[in-house]
């Protein structure tokens, strides 16, 4: 894949992740299989990818005042300890179980969501 | 104020966003779907708690030499480009909207990693 590929494919990610706060990682990571990654590779470059992308999106919406960094002072902590945890999980998970779960929550989420 | 609940969902968030599966899904689908946060607030709260989460996780990937950054870079740059160029529509959705357009991507996510998971069987 060529670099202007890679650019153009960025472009819609950061535009995923900036419009919706999220997502931007999950797109980034069929990307990477597709470019000859494994699928651990992926998601370990994807966390790579998504981080200054999502330091701009949010200083977007710092900007914005949509929030605060005040906001977020609880989750913090639990989920620098997640984050640290994930790190070293990632590589003795199955895929297939977490990925199915977490499938399953999405689509109940979004439809929860959708009917609101 | 009960805090069990929501640590819960700041550390699950960053347990399976550090893994690359969407922990902004997580923390946004608690705030909107269960403490009724304004859409755009949600949003906002999960891109500014993903921060140090994902740096935490990149150092540690980083250590590790599991990071290729030769291949990531134009695709960063991209998403860069994408972020600042899209942004100028955010306050113009209104939330209802956003919710409905998450709601769609979230659907969608589920089912399509569910169908690219049959595919490798």
């Amino acid at each position: 894949m060529s670099n202007i590929m890679k650019f153009l494919a960025g472009l819609s990610i950061g535009a995923v992740n900036v419009t919706l706060g999220a997502g931007g990682g999950m797109l980034t990571v069929p990307l990477y299989k597709k470019m000859g990654m494994s699928q651990k590779e992926s998601q370990i470059n994807a966390v790579a990818t998504i981080l200054p992308i999502t330091i701009i999106s949010a200083v977007i919406y710092i900007i914005n005042k949509s929030v605060t960094i005040s906001d977020t002072y609880i989750y913090l902590i639990p989920g620098l300890l997640g984050s640290m945890v994930g790190t070293f999980v990632i590589k003795k998970t199955s895929n297939k179980i977490l990925t199915i779960v977490f499938a399953l929550f999405m689509i109940w989420a979004g439809l929860r969501l959708f009917f609101k | 104020m009960n805090y069990i609940i929501p640590v819960l969902a700041g550390f699950l968030s960053g347990l399976i966003g550090a893994m690359g599966f969407g922990g902004g899904g997580v923390l946004i689908i608690y705030l909107a779907v269960f403490m009724d946060t304004p859409q755009l607030k949600a949003q906002g709260i999960n891109l500014v708690f993903f921060i140090p989460c994902a740096i935490l996780a990149t150092i540690i990937y980083s250590v590790k030499k599991q990071i290729d950054y030769k291949s990531i870079i134009p695709v960063t740059l991209g998403g860069i480009c994408g972020a600042i160029a899209s942004s100028i529509f955010l306050n113009n959705i209104p939330t209802d909207y956003l919710s409905k357009i998450f709601a769609v991507f979230l659907i969608f996510m589920g089912v399509s990693s569910i169908l690219r998971l049959k595919k490798k069987k």
